[in-house]
């Protein structure tokens, strides 16, 4: 096991320097100077020049990847191109939003999609079951950010009930019913999410009903309830666990479009300003920062499923 | 093939999403042809109109009619959505298939691909939009790039498996050439799996293409997509809810037809699954 998790582990280092390489390499991609891509076709041929040589673009290129990989090692990023603050205080900044939105969504979708894949699978084939897994499949299949735009046009225009747009810091602002502005974002996330947990879990739960050691236990005559929860529900949930650890991705494709549009100032509106002001400096240390957490959360997920599931022999 | 007509013939929503999808298909194929009105005639007598007998899915700010847009739509989306399915099914199969088949190819090929997995697919998308600028051939490359890696990591697995099976060493021994053991013993063999993948990329496809179109870096603005007619909307959220609702059914609609055909599809295709079926 030890053994595995520091294979795994030392795994990690040449991927993230693929990521890095990428990341490095994906401004200079694009034809042109990257300085007169950055700055826009109006600008001033010694504007150009002068920011050409601050970033160092006229070095040769593997001179530019050693400095941006030994800045990179001590977490310096730069400073943004545009709001001219440090590229990691900017995120750090923007956190808040995104840490608040991806928690609640990953608890509301993780609790109901569970709950819903296991009582469509143990009342499987009912009108129950078909009624849940077809609104499953309509709201996995959904736009999400058609979704959150409905969800604000009967809970915040029409109903009024919650704020359709923006988000005051709960941090900068101390007060904490602020966190009402980002019921809707959660939910947006949340909804669509559900229905794919649900329709895995219930796939999952169908899987192990079907094995012989739940016949077994029946046969001995234990009571249902604890051969669903004891034997059943233990082994089903590993799956599941995987697969929400990898659907960290996702949730942050998703906090992209929803933020963007509930103009919420998170990690994820940062990425789409960033890419549409070509602020390249902002957008590598964001891309960074999102592979980081997802090769980390990646690691962690097989590490929890190697411990979960002794069966699985890792060589 | 045959299966997937019986399990059809079992299963009505999957004729319902069949029936769906030949209608788009339809609107695909015919385009503006078959629009009870000309999508971009400006009227504006006419704006902000709410559904009616004369205007089904009522009128937008301009004054177009809501339901030959969406319809016109549809073709530019579908039409959009097949050929990047293509670019995605040529590329992944054959450098999934060479890096499976080839080992040290292999190793290489499939730590890039670790590497362009690592990043959310819609960010790269989103990026490689932004830089080319918006556009029909932009969008095509920037989604085709993004799930072309996907498939090809699939096709790889398979492969592996496929590679070492008997009678791809007897045709070795016989002295088949390497390129026609790798279409007529490898990459024909594991069609079915490709297939079933690529119906659910061909969902994944359009709900990207929508993204882009709303984050405002896919279609020009001004061409009738989905995406755009629902980016458009949001201006008049609570005056003309009926511009959000309908194009968001369209993309909802397809995507839920193919996920269903693609379901049945893999119920059809793949032994393992046969159990469910029952």
């Amino acid at each position: 096991m030890t053994d595995f998790i520091v294979r795994r582990f030392l795994l990690m280092i040449p991927i993230m320097l693929m990521v890095g390489v990428i990341c490095f390499l994906l401004i200079h991609l694009v034809p042109g100077n990257p300085a007169e891509l950055m700055l826009g076709p109006e600008a001033d041929g010694a504007v150009i020049a002068a920011l050409t040589k601050k970033m160092g673009y006229d070095q040769p290129l593997y001179m530019q990847f050693l400095k941006w990989l030994q800045m990179v090692i001590r977490l310096d990023f730069g400073m943004s191109i545009y709001s001219h603050q440090p590229v990691v205080s900017l995120i750090a900044h923007r956190a808040e939003a995104s840490i608040f939105i991806a928690c609640g969504a990953t608890i509301l979708f993780s609790f109901f999609g569970i709950l819903v894949g296991i009582i469509s699978a143990v009342k499987r084939n009912t009108w129950l079951d078909q009624v849940s897994m077809t609104l499953s499949l309509t709201f996995a299949s959904a736009p999400s950010f058609w979704i959150g735009l409905n969800l604000m046009l009967i809970f915040a225009a029409i109903l009024g009930w919650l704020p359709g747009s923006g988000y005051p810091g709960v941090i900068e602002t101390g007060n904490i019913s602020n966190l009402r502005y980002l019921i809707l974002p959660c939910l947006t996330i949340a909804i669509p999410s559900t229905g794919l947990i649900a329709r895995l879990t219930r796939s999952f739960f169908i899987d192990i009903l079907s094995m012989e050691y739940i016949n077994t236990a029946r046969a001995k005559g234990l009571k249902e309830s604890v051969v669903l929860i004891k034997h059943a529900l233990r082994n089903a949930l590993i799956p599941v666990v995987a697969v929400i650890g990898s659907y960290f991705a996702e949730i942050v494709s998703l906090s992209v479009i929803i933020e963007t549009v509930f103009n919420v100032p998170g990690v994820g509106r940062l990425v789409v300003e960033s890419i549409l002001q070509r602020d390249y400096p902002t957008l590598q240390a964001l891309l960074m920062f999102i592979a980081g957490l997802y090769v980390v959360v990646n690691f962690l997920c097989d590490v929890v499923y190697a411990v979960l599931d002794p069966r699985i022999q890792y060589d | 093939m045959r299966k997937f007509l019986i399990l059809a013939r079992k299963r009505p929503i999957t004729i319902a999403a069949l029936a769906v999808l030949a209608v788009m298909l339809f609107l695909t194929i015919l385009g503006p042809a078959t629009t009870p009105f000309d999508p971009n005639k400006m009227q504006a007598k006419s704006r902000l109109q709410p559904p009616n007998t004369k205007h089904w899915f009522g009128t937008d700010n301009f004054g177009r009619d809501t339901l030959s847009r969406i319809m016109v739509a549809t073709r530019l989306t579908l039409g959009t959505s097949l050929c990047i399915l293509v670019l995605i099914a040529f590329f992944g199969i054959a450098i999934g298939s060479v890096s499976g088949y080839y080992r040290p190819a292999g190793a290489v090929l499939m730590r890039m691909v670790d590497a362009a997995m690592a990043f959310p697919s819609m960010l790269i998308a989103l990026f490689l939009a932004s830089i080319m600028g918006p556009g029909f051939i932009t969008v095509l490359i920037a989604v085709a790039a993004v799930y072309t890696p996907r498939l090809a990591r699939l096709v790889h697995g398979i492969t592996l498996t496929i590679a070492t099976n008997t009678y791809v060493s007897a045709a070795k021994a016989v002295g088949v050439g390497e390129l026609r053991i790798l279409v007529r013993y490898v990459i024909l063999n594991a069609l079915s799996p490709i297939i079933v993948q690529c119906s659910f990329q061909l969902a994944q496809i359009i709900l990207i293409l929508a993204i882009l179109d709303f984050l405002g870096v896919g279609f020009p603005p001004d061409v009738p997509s989905w995406g755009n007619m629902i980016a458009t909307s949001r201006v008049y959220i609570t005056r003309a809810p009926w511009l959000l609702i309908f194009p968001g059914v369209a993309i909802s609609l397809a995507v839920i037809s193919i996920n269903i055909v693609g379901d049945t599809l893999r119920d059809a295709l793949d032994p393992h699954a046969q159990e469910h079926i029952h």
